[in-house]
């Protein structure tokens, strides 16, 4: 690299998205990782293209669009929420109104472009209404106000089985697949494997390139809301509200767009996740989901949009790690022998009859299931990161990266 | 003086046709019983540096407060340019021309120097949020364009090197100066300023009505400073007017020694 890289010659990149020639690069790298990354032809990441971390990748896609809702809501504007699981069951049930088989239960059968923006826009209606709540209460008040929202929501959500199929069974989401109207043979079809432009494609790869895209879009939407106007508008409500009214925010107008967007980005997730998983029941919209997408944006670092992926990444990864060690400890507390064993046995349960902290058998739980042990684990590292990390792992890159600016020296 | 700045000056100073441009009428406000306006009448003029001086709980940030309309006074009104400013929302009177700092600083700490003086922008800007969304046409030429604008503050305050850092990092007095940027960046025709302790701030008000222009109401607990730079000069004590006029008047004033100075006893012991 010449010359000198913080050198700006005009406003126009001093405000650009991507102002640094290491900014441009990274992302430039990660685009292009993610791009090949199904392909398998990445060298160390050929693990990746497997069916099952796909998934993992299609998933994480959907929760960070989640994220990013919740991060404009609370991590921008500042307006602490738990009913974000709320918004997303509004925008999977709108989606399944619209898009969801013809049968017994509501369903319209429409395509994709309908669905999928008709799900965000319902939510964001349902956010407006709601907004007027957070002129009057803030703080832990509102947290508990849209913590009701949940479960009225699951309530609601339970109650209209002709559209949520009750909790027995739930009911089928409509699947992915482009179609211009109701025609049989779809244009693009992402549950079926396939070759697009000469590359053979499975389906799950299909679906995580549509999630990926989805992603990516929202992701720069959410960052352009955040450098503009409106974004600092939400910032300063956040930081100082009389401040930002008297500098002439019409806090009104900004709260309630902040829910209505925040809304729209959970809506349009809650639609892919529901579809993504393709059979659902109305408990998936409770309070566990709320705590998962509040995860990923406190780990992430709340109000930077880069820190949501990281966030993303590393809640959904972090219960299948869970999920992986209480296999394997499984495995030595049977076989293993020593000390080894004796800490395996009683730290997971292997039968109904040996108690332990943690099962691994579903159904017959002495101890923790995998499930229990992942929320437990969320609880501990939410406190953590407001304790020690308030920034959370942007925070951490950004202590890293200054230590190295200064390398050798101290500061 | 850089260009942009004097010639928001020019578009100012266009036809007038009002008496004064703020003008505070018999203003009362009391909370439940607790008087902390009594009756306050003033009024400035443009490109008038105009001093509001009182003991502590005086009652002079509930008046800036009051011009705000974040506090609504029970009596009395308070006109801009000739119409009366009650029933309107803060943010309103930030679109017409009223800027403010606070006495205890009320930035953004977690944005940077930029992004606090862009935000102070945001009444003259107009791009919607779809628009920024995309970056795209409007919004992309106006937050460009006004980061020119936000240059030109930075220097003229001469906090270049602090530009992007988050201000909840940045000195007492820094963190002062970046607030006055905030309120030089809403355009006003009249800002209202706190001056405690910063001495050095003097000189950049001082230039604030010079180049630019803008009428400023001072508030401030301390008569020193005040006495060499305001051209007139309100004292209050207990939200009561007590004197009002030209350093000199005020100063000699006996009500403004009594209430600075306490009650002389009426035989030497």
């Amino acid at each position: 690299m010449r010359g000198r890289p913080l050198l700006y010659t005009s406003y126009e990149g001093d405000q650009a998205l991507l102002n640094t020639w290491t900014k441009k690069t990274v992302f430039g790298l990660m685009m292009l990782l993610l791009i090949l990354l199904p392909l398998g032809v990445v060298p160390g990441f050929t693990w990746a293209a497997s069916n099952s971390w796909m998934l993992v990748f299609s998933q994480v896609s959907i929760f960070l669009i989640a994220a990013l809702g919740l991060n404009l809501l609370t991590g921008l504007a500042g307006q602490v929420s738990l009913g974000h699981a709320f918004f997303m069951g509004v925008g999977a049930y709108t989606a399944a109104i619209l898009g969801g088989p013809e049968g017994p239960l509501w369903g319209l059968g429409l395509p994709i472009w309908v669905w999928l923006p008709a799900a965000g826009m319902v939510a964001a209606l349902v956010g407006v209404a709601i907004a007027p709540t957070s002129f009057r209460v803030r703080g832990l008040y509102l947290a508990i106000v849209t913590l009701g929202l949940v479960f009225i929501g699951e309530h609601l959500f339970r109650n209209f089985d002709f559209i949520s199929g009750g909790s027995q069974s739930g009911r089928a989401f409509p699947p992915f697949e482009f179609k211009f109207w109701k025609e049989e043979t779809p244009l693009v079809d992402f549950s079926t494997d396939g070759s697009w432009f000469g590359v053979e494609l499975s389906s799950q790869a299909k679906t995580f390139y549509l999630m990926l895209t989805i992603a990516v879009v929202a992701g720069l939407v959410a960052k352009n809301i955040q450098r503009t106007r409106a974004g600092r508008a939400f910032q300063s409500i956040r930081d100082r509200d009389v401040a930002a009214e008297i500098t002439g925010v019409d806090e009104f107008r900004y709260k309630t767009l902040a829910f209505a967007l925040s809304s729209f980005f959970a809506g349009v997730s809650g639609a892919l996740f529901a579809s993504f998983v393709g059979r659902t029941i109305p408990e998936a919209f409770g309070l566990a989901l709320s705590i998962e997408i509040i995860a990923i944006v406190l780990i992430g670092g709340a109000g930077v949009v880069s820190g949501m992926a990281l966030g993303s990444l590393f809640v959904i990864v972090l219960p299948l790690l869970v999920l992986n060690f209480t296999e394997w400890l499984t495995t030595v507390a049977k076989t293993g022998d020593g000390i080894a064993q004796s800490i395996a046995d009683f730290v997971v349960a292997t039968s109904s009859f040996d108690p332990g902290l943690i099962s691994s058998i579903p159904g017959v739980s002495p101890g923790l299931n995998v499930f229990q042990v992942n929320q437990v684990l969320y609880g501990l590292l939410i406190i953590g990161f407001i304790i020690f990390e308030p920034l959370g792992l942007f925070g951490i890159w950004i202590r890293i990266r200054n230590y190295w600016k200064g390398w050798p020296f101290t500061y | 003086m850089s260009g942009r700045l004097l010639k928001r000056r020019a578009k100012r100073s266009g036809s007038k046709d009002y008496d004064h441009i703020l003008e505070v009428k018999d203003v009362h406000l009391a909370f439940k019983g607790v008087k902390a306006i009594d009756g306050v009448s003033f009024h400035v003029d443009d490109g008038e540096l105009f001093a509001i001086i009182g003991p502590n709980g005086a009652g002079k940030t509930s008046l800036f407060n009051s011009i705000n309309q974040v506090y609504k006074p029970q009596d009395g009104d308070i006109l801009w340019k000739g119409e009366s400013l009650s029933g309107l929302r803060p943010n309103k009177t930030a679109e017409l021309g009223i800027a403010r700092t606070f006495q205890n600083i009320a930035l953004y700490p977690h944005m940077t120097v930029i992004e606090n003086i862009l935000a102070g922008r945001h009444v003259r800007m107009e791009a919607g949020w779809l628009a920024g969304s995309v970056w795209w046409g409007k919004a992309k030429t106006e937050e460009i364009e006004n980061r020119g604008i936000v240059e030109d503050i930075i220097d003229f305050l001469e906090i270049e090197q602090w530009r992007k850092y988050p201000v909840g990092l940045l000195p007492y007095g820094i963190q002062k100066r970046v607030e006055l940027g905030r309120a030089l960046a809403m355009d006003p025709a009249v800002a209202g300023m706190n001056l405690e302790e910063t001495e050095d701030m003097a000189r950049f008000i001082l230039d604030v009505q010079d180049e630019l222009g803008i009428a400023i109401i001072l508030v401030e607990h301390d008569m020193g400073l005040v006495m060499d730079i305001a051209d007139r000069i309100l004292v209050v004590d207990f939200g009561r007017p007590i004197a009002l006029g030209s350093p000199t008047e005020v100063q000699g004033n006996p009500n403004v020694i009594k209430a600075y100075l306490g009650e002389e006893l009426e035989t030497a012991p």
